[in-house]
């Protein structure tokens, strides 16, 4: 009988009670007696230089226990933040590698750099502390935009980096790129930026620290994606403490986005502080401090250019881009406009030859590092955006150029241009499902509607592939990983049969508490009630690279089916003792162990607890317990890829966007649970929806001031801004390379919906001649490209 | 947040006295003065609250128009059936107000006495030939308004009903700012018998009544008959969301739609 809640099933997410009934425990929720409480001065300077710190009357103020700087850290021998990615220059250098102290030393380079921590008895005692405090700064000019970092004599964010240049990096083979531009019969253009974003998780960064004199032993709990990296990196590089001495609880976490994976200095600063005032310390963000200083995402500046021959058959894509990377290094952000960007330029289509140019450079802004999609988001858009233009260059329909153009389903595995190897997909598939949804030959007649309203209606297109599961290790490490990728996992079963697993993946809104137990309960064929899934605490589980780039269920999964695998195995040899049988003729379904043949069976509950009452075990051949952990290191990234399809309406008069319409069709291999699947693609699609119509951070190029600084400027999608979506998926593709076939589906939502919108934006606004906006398409700039366009489309019409 | 003493009167009288206090400041529905505070952007001494004083409450029908006290949150002007007889416009005004956290705390009088650029309600207070009553004594409605964030109010004076007059036809048009919700232009149209009035609020310093437009309307009340008019956007309001020419170009557009709306 099938499992009602096994692989497949839409099981509600178990761990929405305790969210849903305030029940969640995030990291400020906790209490310790004696806990102080820490408060930031931050510099309210883009770059200046530090001259002094006047604390006294600071430290006078009531409740005050300390007020530290970078000077106390430096003579503490604190380190640097690490940075987990190294990429190296096309002339072979490697890249600039600025020190990144939790507490600025002589320079603030971005606004809101830390200067000093101010630790109380109560979070308003430290507010009122670190206004005290008086730092004499010598302001600095500063860089407030990748083009001003790179355009001659700009002011230098590190002495060190010439011009301001991180890494000038590339990819593919130029001189084929080359060559086959010089043979093209069309050629597409574009120039385009992917505005900067600032990732908005529901909860705070918060961190607490915590130091136990009697053993040595120092807690942190914060809000991490990812507590074992944490561990790793600020234990062996920045504190130097020895991991068996450390520990790292990442709790409940309210979303992450990619912004709660990087080692930040604030985890620092409490541990480290809690030794010096003897004393657990909290820091937790306010909402300024988190569009301040939250690694922020995208902020790419592009042109690219689209060689095709006479039929529009694509020959080479040739790629320039300018990438920011705020005022220092964060932990992944070099990797992020490389291999998680360039990797992915070839998009779902066989273009052949591929060459793609990076210069990552340096600015007096907040850091910028892996955000929901991280890097795929900017391929996908480029991409696409680029195939829009080129179907106007070619006077092609848009999805006959894409089809044309598509890696075909027969020629998987497909070795593209530009390093990977997309293992399955069928792209031709995903555009079938999704036109008939779209009523494509309708649109013609829904736009003449439209207009007969006075309204300009657009139809916009995005087909995207990502590359998912984060990766083989040796890949990852030849490519400047200075990490391993796999994923670990620990099934425990107890004597009476239910069963704890710990994973080293993070969920923060994912839902792995349900899946995973799902996977679990299937395999075993025990109720999902008896299985609970632990994670985020380096003391409980196995050496884990927690989560992001939507691998939990691909490496994750795949680490909890290896354990799975060795419970069975010993389940078997267990099984065979207790039957009497030799261990090859049991057969094993669904955690019910027969004796080929017979009707001999034990169910895994009777196993598990002879494993743990082995009165008569043969002690030589056969171990008690019933407790197996697996490490799994993936063979290849996993593909999801799909089509996603924007219909939407422009008025003109003012400039405002409706989305009429948006249908996903994607594939993400194997589905374990369709609820959260079509959750996680909901909320992808939203913060793609977001970045193309609403969201976008704003530093002042000169200043290096934040101009969107809160939500009175900075603009979040909201539910009523968003239609009803249409979400579709097949399972026809699974992945061929990890047991559960699955993909990943976290990203997605994010990565294609950006570009379809803003296909549909530029779609609506053809009459007048426009071929690109960048985003975000907000009413004004809509209004003003109206306004501006020559000729108006009535002249155009004659 | 400084550390303050609260207070919470009953009778308008005693709240009255404990304004004088030095730094004293009155809170409404906090929906404004919460957030300074959070952001340490004002240290008043004392906050009175207002929300248990019976002479702020309430909605009733007076002179034909309606009168509503100060402390009459936006959500229940909005659902208010007699506000929703009387004036629609108005119930509707309060309606787009923000979000519905902020409509079920938010008061009009603490919206009033703010004067928000970008506030609704001053469009209203204009339009609708409002007549302001305080502790101390009645303000005519044009005259309350005195500059951006400024008002006729002294300091002290308590905001205690504002008394609207009911239009032959009325709308409210806003084009709202994406991210905070506030008007980025709000066109509140009024029409009383041959006279009509068009309150333009969040496109400059304070709200104003486009005069060429209610000249145009008086002569033919049709969103045609603003055809060609327009507002100077010489110094109009420019930010992120929106440049001046553009809320120039917003106010005919929403004053044609609030036209069009009031039928
Ligand atoms: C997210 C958000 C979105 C918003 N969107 C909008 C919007 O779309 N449109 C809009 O118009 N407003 C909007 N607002 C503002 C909202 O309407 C507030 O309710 C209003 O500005 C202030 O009213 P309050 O009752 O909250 O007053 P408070 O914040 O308590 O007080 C505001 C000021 O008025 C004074 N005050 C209060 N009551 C009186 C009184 N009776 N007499 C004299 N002085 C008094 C206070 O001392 C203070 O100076 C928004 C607010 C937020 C937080």
């Amino acid at each position: 009988m099938a499992n009602p809640n096994g692989i497949g099933a839409s099981v509600r997410r178990r761990e929405d009670q305790r969210f849903l009934t305030g029940r969640g425990n995030y990291t400020d929720d906790f209490k310790r007696l004696n806990m102080t409480h820490a408060v930031h001065v931050r510099s309210p300077y883009a770059h200046a230089r530090i001259l002094g710190i006047d604390f006294t009357d600071a430290a006078a103020m009531p409740g005050v226990v300390a007020v530290l700087t970078g000077a106390d850290m430096e003579a503490d021998k604190v380190g640097s933040l690490p940075c987990g990615w190294q990429i190296h220059s096309k002339d072979g250098s490697p890249m600039k590698e600025p020190p990144h102290y939790p507490l600025a030393r002589d320079r603030v380079r971005y606004v809101g750099d830390a200067v000093a921590v101010v630790i109380a008895e109560t979070r308003e005692q430290a507010r009122d502390a670190a206004e005290m405090v008086v730092v004499d700064y010598e302001e600095l000019p500063a860089v407030g935009s990748s083009t001003r970092a790179v355009a001659g004599g700009a002011p230098l964010v590190h002495d060190d980096a010439p011009d301001n240049v991180c890494y000038d990096w590339h990819l593919g083979d130029k001189a084929a790129t080359d060559a086959a531009f010089a043979n093209a019969a069309h050629i597409a253009k574009i120039d385009l930026v992917n505005q900067r974003l600032v990732p908005n998780a529901m909860e705070p960064r918060a961190a607490m620290g915590e130091y136990d004199q009697s053993n040595g032993e120092y807690t942190l709990t914060t809000t991490s994606q990812n507590p074992h990296v944490t561990r790793l990196l600020m234990g062996a590089f920045v504190l130097g403490i020895p991991e068996h001495k450390l520990r790292v609880v990442a709790p409940d976490v309210g979303g992450g986005f990619g912004s709660k994976i990087f080692h930040y200095g604030e985890e620092a600063v409490v541990t480290w502080a809690a030794r010096k005032v003897g004393r657990p310390v909290k820091w937790t963000a306010d909402r300024s401090e988190s569009f301040l200083t939250d690694a922020h995402g995208r902020d790419h500046v592009s042109h690219a250019e689209l060689a095709m021959d006479a039929d529009g058959n694509f020959l080479a894509l040739r790629v320039s881009t300018l990438a920011n990377l705020g005022a220092y290094l964060s932990t992944f952000a070099p990797s992020i406009p490389t291999y998680l960007y360039a990797t992915l330029l070839a998009g779902q289509y066989k273009t052949p030859a591929i060459y793609a140019e990076v210069k990552a450079v340096f600015t007096n802004t907040s850091p910028v590092d892996a955000y929901r999609g991280a890097g795929r988001p900017e391929a996908c858009y480029l991409i696409e955006r680029l195939v829009d233009v080129a179907a106007g260059v070619m006077g092609m329909d848009k999805t006959e150029i894409r089809r044309r153009n598509f890696v075909p389903k027969e020629a998987m595995p497909y070795q593209t241009p530009v390093a990977l190897q997309y293992d399955t997909g069928d792209f031709a598939k995903n555009l079938d499902i999704a036109l008939p949804l779209v009523d494509y030959p309708g649109f013609q007649q829904r736009r003449a509607e439209s207009k007969a309203r006075g309204k300009l209606r657009g139809i916009g297109f995005a087909t995207y592939i990502e590359a998912c599961g984060i990766a083989p290790s040796n890949v990852a490490g030849a490519l400047g990983a200075r990490a391993g990728l796999y994923e670990c996992a620990e099934v425990r079963f107890h004597p009476t049969g239910s069963v704890t697993v710990f994973t080293g993946a993070h969920s923060h809104g994912q839902g792995h508490e349900t899946t995973f137990a799902q996977i679990v309960a299937e395999r075993f064929g025990i109720p999902i009630e008896n299985v609970e899934i632990v994670h985020g605490d380096t003391n409980k589980i196995p050496f884990g690279m927690g989560t992001y780039g939507s691998r939990s269920l691909a490496v994750g999964g795949s680490a909890l089916v290896k354990a799975m695998d060795k419970v069975e195995r010993k389940a078997r040899k267990i099984a065979a003792h207790m039957l009497e049988a030799a261990e090859t003729d049991i057969e094993v379904k669904e955690g019910r162990f027969t004796v080929a043949g017979t009707d001999k069976s034990l169910g895994i509950g009777d196993i598990a607890l002879q494993a743990y009452v082995p009165h008569n075990f043969p002690l030589d051949e056969l171990e008690p317990g019933l407790d197996e952990q697996a490490f799994y290191d993936p063979k290849n990234f996993t593909y999801p890829n799909g089509c996603h399809v924007c219909e939407l309406e422009i008025d003109p008069d003012t400039g405002v966007t409706t989305i009429v319409s948006f249908a996903a069709v994607d594939d993400f291999g194997n589905v374990i649970n369709p609820l959260i699947v079509e959750g996680q693609v909901h909320g992808g699609l939203v913060q793609g929806i977001g970045q193309a119509l609403y969201e976008n951070c704003v530093y002042d190029e000169e200043s290096g001031q934040l101009v969107t600084g809160s939500y009175m400027d900075y603009c979040m999608p909201r539910a009523d801004d968003v239609p009803s979506f249409t979400v579709r998926y097949h399972e026809d593709q699974p992945c061929t390379h990890n047991p559960l076939g699955v993909k990943g589906c976290g990203e997605a939502g994010t990565i294609g919906a950006a570009a379809a919108v803003m296909n549909a934006v530029v779609d609506a606004l053809s009459d007048y001649g426009v071929t690109h906006m960048d985003m975000p398409a907000t009413p004004e700039k809509v209004w003003r490209t109206i306004r501006d366009a020559a000729p108006a489309p009535a002249m155009a019409a004659e | 947040m400084y550390a303050f003493n609260y207070q919470r009167p009953t009778s308008l009288a005693d709240a009255a006295t404990a304004i004088q206090a030095e730094e004293a400041k009155l809170l409404g529905g906090g929906q404004t003065l919460l957030p300074t505070l959070k952001q340490r952007l004002a240290r008043p001494t004392d906050l009175i609250d207002l929300g248990a004083i019976p002479e702020l409450k309430g909605i009733r029908e007076a002179d034909g128009g309606l009168e509503i006290g100060a402390f009459t949150r936006h959500a229940e002007v909005a659902h208010s059936d007699l506000v929703k007889r009387v004036i629609p416009a108005l119930a509707s005004l309060a309606e787009g107000i923000g979000d519905r956290q902020v409509r079920n705390m938010g008061t009009m009088g603490g919206s009033i006495a703010n004067a928000d650029p970008s506030a609704d309600y001053p469009s209203a207070v204009v339009a609708l030939k409002a007549t302001v009553t305080t502790d101390r004594r009645t303000i005519s409605g044009d005259d309350f308004f005195t500059g951006m964030f400024e008002t006729a109010l002294e300091p002290g004076e308590i905001l205690k009903s504002v008394r609207y007059s009911r239009p032959d036809k009325a709308a409210y048009a806003k084009f709202r700012n994406p991210a905070s919700r506030y008007a980025i232009v709000g066109v509140f149209v009024a029409k009383f018998g041959a006279d009509v009035r068009v309150a333009v609020t969040g496109a400059a310093g304070s709200v104003f009544r486009a005069e060429a437009f209610e000249a145009a309307l008086a002569a033919d009340f049709r969103a045609e008959a603003l055809n060609g008019l327009s507002v100077d956007a010489d110094g109009l309001n420019a930010d992120i969301h929106a440049s001046a020419d553009y809320r120039a170009h917003l106010v005919t557009v929403m004053a044609k739609r609030a036209v069009e709306a009031a039928g």
